[in-house]
């Protein structure tokens, strides 16, 4: 990506001029033909300066002008076997909701989505649509590129953020009460989705949060700069609308147990939906030493605890020079990213493998290294030193090269020996994954896990305990937003045949 | 919710209160905590000691040293005032039974936590040494509750201005060396008073529990933040804790660790006001100065 970015006003101008001769076609009663969609410049995201941004935590990504939308929206062929919705999880009717875009009726666009997503301001901006819908968008592989796939995500997010901002949210009709309870644990993604498909049937549903705040890891974990928390709060002011009723500072297994919701409270069905949530250290020499954090840390303080505004937030952040990330998937460019914001002189991130086997999201990735994050490749650390007052002073590494793939289908790292070196720093973030949180289960008997702990469910998402359902990290190991969420409708679907 | 109904002040600035809390009423057991948060949007969440609760009230009682910006508020609240946020009960409950004589050491507000286990352990059947530590007189909180529970009660302080001049180790090796020697110990207080409770009981293979208040954030396993060194394996306080044996924690590893913050709070504000509310300044060598609350 060029550092030389084109300002919004830039975009907007360009997007403009070029949807001059469309609309005069369509005017006219003429449909464009398929190589004039395909002619059509994909349109870039808008984002603040690289270099402001650094300094502070408001959105990179700035979002389409109406302009930049509606021609890039012309860029979709239509396809009839639409193979952008069978790369999405909750198979959002696409090219529908783009037709919609096309004929400028946003209101009906973001419907279409919401039939099948209700958190389209938030996928929008958070989904790997490069590993999804984009995937497999005709446009992009006769283009023969996933940059110049239809920008599906972006015109998902820009219909989100015109109904949002131009006070169109329309809180999904409800119906009449049942006098059913459900008991929803857990208000992240999977949880929020559940609540507001098992609402919509009539039932009455409490959603229990840890957490003083609902939202789950779009509170705590992403950050403000790529997940402005007014947006999650608009979803869940939704769900209130709806009649949910959220419970805060609400531990199920400490508080209440499952059991006890269920016998003594008389919810007539749960849905666990916790988490991952116990963060994985690397058990190497130096993990306990003062400037040592899992990311789960560092991004909660910074995130939920808003430990980026030090004049106001009575929650403390580490002050650190150079930090170093251990780590190549979403969280970990979240917690570089975040560092950088905070005020890092440099920031590293250590990845065992190479940029192509990253799991970040595509986007995230290209904004960090824009932000000036060093990206230390094929590199994984030995040890953590301190110095005499405990405190992290370096960190050995270990230099490593592909092998062959491993099951997984990526080339597995190998340890180059006699490549071990020391480099300074003052910080170190581990994002390497989340364990599933014990808590819960430990708490709910006859609730049936694997061996890594999590929840083990049928296709239904249904557990071993009659009327109690799973879904999103808890089930899945750690995963993302969109398959959390597509977990939460299967949930609630079962639930909402199980309470007919 | 969580209305304050009571509000006491037990010493300078050791505050006990009683909190509406119904359901953490109902479920807490001896050796578990809360988190507290005051202002929603910008405070901090701190651990503090669930100290008693009635169930039939639906009461929880708090006990808390003003150390921090948080437990400043705290003390600054009123009786008809809310607490705005309370999770609770955290942590995994004392393992309570019958074993004989256990000795419960308590320093400054450490005695606080140690009521409910004392009580349960005195429940159970055993019988209840109980060892008041404070650097003075005015510092001893608890005296009247724990003596209805004690079989053998012991003050000491460090300037002997009430009961014995002495620190909480000397009594507590004596009961040691006695014969027969206690079955358990259980000393919550500062962690330099834990760690060298710990070691007057170590020669004597006196079974010792240490209850350890460290940062901590979410206080459910997600943060790591309270992560101790017990054994030579991590632990997180929050769920595998906060009771662990004394004779295996790295107390020079968690005393280093819960300085992390000391120098932003010190400088960002004249007093403290660290991730926890607590015991970065908790560290001096008096048991008495316990900021840390939660148990």
């Amino acid at each position: 990506m060029s550092h030389e970015q084109a300002t919004k006003k830039q975009l907007d101008a360009a997007a403009k001029t070029a949807l001059e001769p469309i609309i005069a076609k369509k005017k006219a009663g003429q449909a464009l033909t398929a190589k004039e969609r395909m002619a059509i410049p994909a349109q870039a995201m808008p984002a603040q300066d690289a270099v402001a941004r650094g300094k502070n935590v408001s959105e990179v990504a700035e979002g389409y002008s109406e302009a930049q939308a509606l021609l890039e929206a012309e860029r979709c062929l239509g396809c009839k076997n639409q193979p952008c919705v069978d790369g999405c999880p909750v198979r959002v009717p696409i090219p529908r909701f783009i037709a919609e875009i096309q004929k400028g009726d946003f209101k009906a666009a973001v419907d279409a989505i919401k039939e099948t997503n209700l958190l389209p301001a938030v996928c929008g901006r958070v989904c790997p649509q490069e590993k999804q819908c984009q995937l497999t968008c005709t446009v992009g592989k006769g283009l023969k590129s996933i940059e110049k796939a239809v920008a599906i995500g972006r015109l998902e997010r820009f219909v989100a953020d015109w109904e949002r901002e131009n006070g169109k949210i329309t809180p999904p009709a409800v119906k009449k009460p049942t006098g059913k309870k459900v008991a929803v644990i857990g208000s992240g993604p999977a949880g929020l989705t559940v609540a507001a498909d098992v609402a919509r049937e009539g039932h009455s549903v409490t959603i229990f949060e840890a957490f003083h705040k609902p939202g789950g890891v779009m509170v705590y974990g992403i950050p403000e700069f790529r997940l402005p928390k007014a947006i999650v709060q608009t979803e869940v002011d939704t769900l209130t609308k709806m009649g949910v009723k959220i419970d805060t500072n609400y531990l199920v297994g400490r508080t209440r147990t499952v059991k006890q919701l269920i016998d003594e409270d008389k919810f007539d069905a749960a849905f666990v939906g916790v988490g991952a949530g116990l963060p994985k250290f690397m058990g190497i020499p130096g993990e306990n030493l003062v400037g040592v954090f899992s990311a789960n840390e560092y991004l909660t303080r910074s995130n939920l605890m808003k430990a980026y505004d030090a004049t106001r937030a009575a929650t403390p952040i580490f002050r650190s020079k150079i930090v170093t990330v251990i780590g190549g998937g979403n969280v970990a460019m979240d917690a570089a990213r975040m560092a950088l914001r905070l005020g890092a002189e440099k920031v590293h991130v250590i990845y065992r493998r190479t940029l192509d086997e990253m799991p970040a999201r595509a986007e995230e990735v290209a904004h960090a290294m824009e932000e000036g994050i060093i990206f230390d490749f094929l590199r994984n650390p030995n040890k953590i030193l301190g110095d005499d007052k405990g405190r992290v002073i370096g960190m050995e590494v270990q230099k490593f090269q592909l092998g062959d793939p491993d099951e997984s289908g990526r080339r597995s790292p190998v340890a180059i020996p006699g490549s071990e070196y020391v480099f300074d720093c003052d910080t170190v973030i581990v994002a390497l994954g989340n364990e599933s949180n014990p808590l819960l289960v430990k708490t709910t008997e006859g609730l049936v896990v694997d061996k890594k702990g999590r929840i083990v469910v049928n296709t239904d998402q249904k557990t071993s305990l009659d009327a109690v359902y799973a879904g999103g990290d808890i089930v899945l190991g750690a995963a993302t937003v969109i398959l959390a969420m597509g977990e939460g409708r299967r949930a609630a679907a079962a639930i909402n045949e199980l309470l007919k | 919710m969580n209305k304050i109904l009571q509000k006491k002040k037990l010493s300078a600035d050791v505050y006990e209160m009683i909190v509406e809390a119904p359901l953490i009423a109902r479920a807490r057991k001896a050796g578990q905590f809360v988190i507290v948060q005051i202002d929603t949007d910008w405070g901090e969440r701190i651990p503090l000691t669930i100290a008693d609760a009635e169930t039939g009230a639906g009461t929880i009682t708090l006990v808390f040293q003003a150390v921090g910006a948080t437990t400043h508020k705290l003390a600054e609240k009123k009786v008809g005032d809310h607490v705005e946020n309370i999770l609770g009960p955290l942590g995994t409950p004392t393992h309570i039974e019958k074993v004989g004589t256990v000795v419960c050491v308590g320093g400054g507000i450490g005695v606080a936590p140690l009521h409910p286990i004392a009580q349960a352990m005195k429940a159970a059947g055993n019988k209840v040494i109980i060892i008041i530590g404070a650097r003075n007189k005015d510092l001893v909180i608890f005296e009247d509750r724990m003596r209805k529970i004690a079989d053998e009660l012991i003050i000491v302080t460090d300037d002997g201005s009430y009961g014995r001049k002495a620190l909480v180790t000397e009594p507590l090796k004596e009961y040691c060396s006695a014969d027969p020697k206690p079955e358990l110990a259980i000393a919550i207080g500062p962690p330099i008073m834990m760690k060298f409770c710990a070691e007057a009981t170590r020669p004597f293979g006196v079974h010792t529990m240490v209850s350890l208040n460290t940062i901590m954030i979410d206080g459910t396993g997600m943060c790591g933040g309270c992560r101790v060194n017990v054994g030579g394996e991590t632990k997180f306080v929050c769920v595998d804790g906060p009771e662990f044996d004394g004779h295996k924690v790295d107390f020079d590893n968690m005393m280093t660790r819960l300085r992390a913050y000391k120098s932003i709070e010190d400088e960002a504000h004249h007093v403290c006001h660290l991730g926890l509310g607590l015991e970065p300044h908790a560290a001096p060598p008096a048991p008495a100065a316990a900021p840390g609350v939660k148990k």
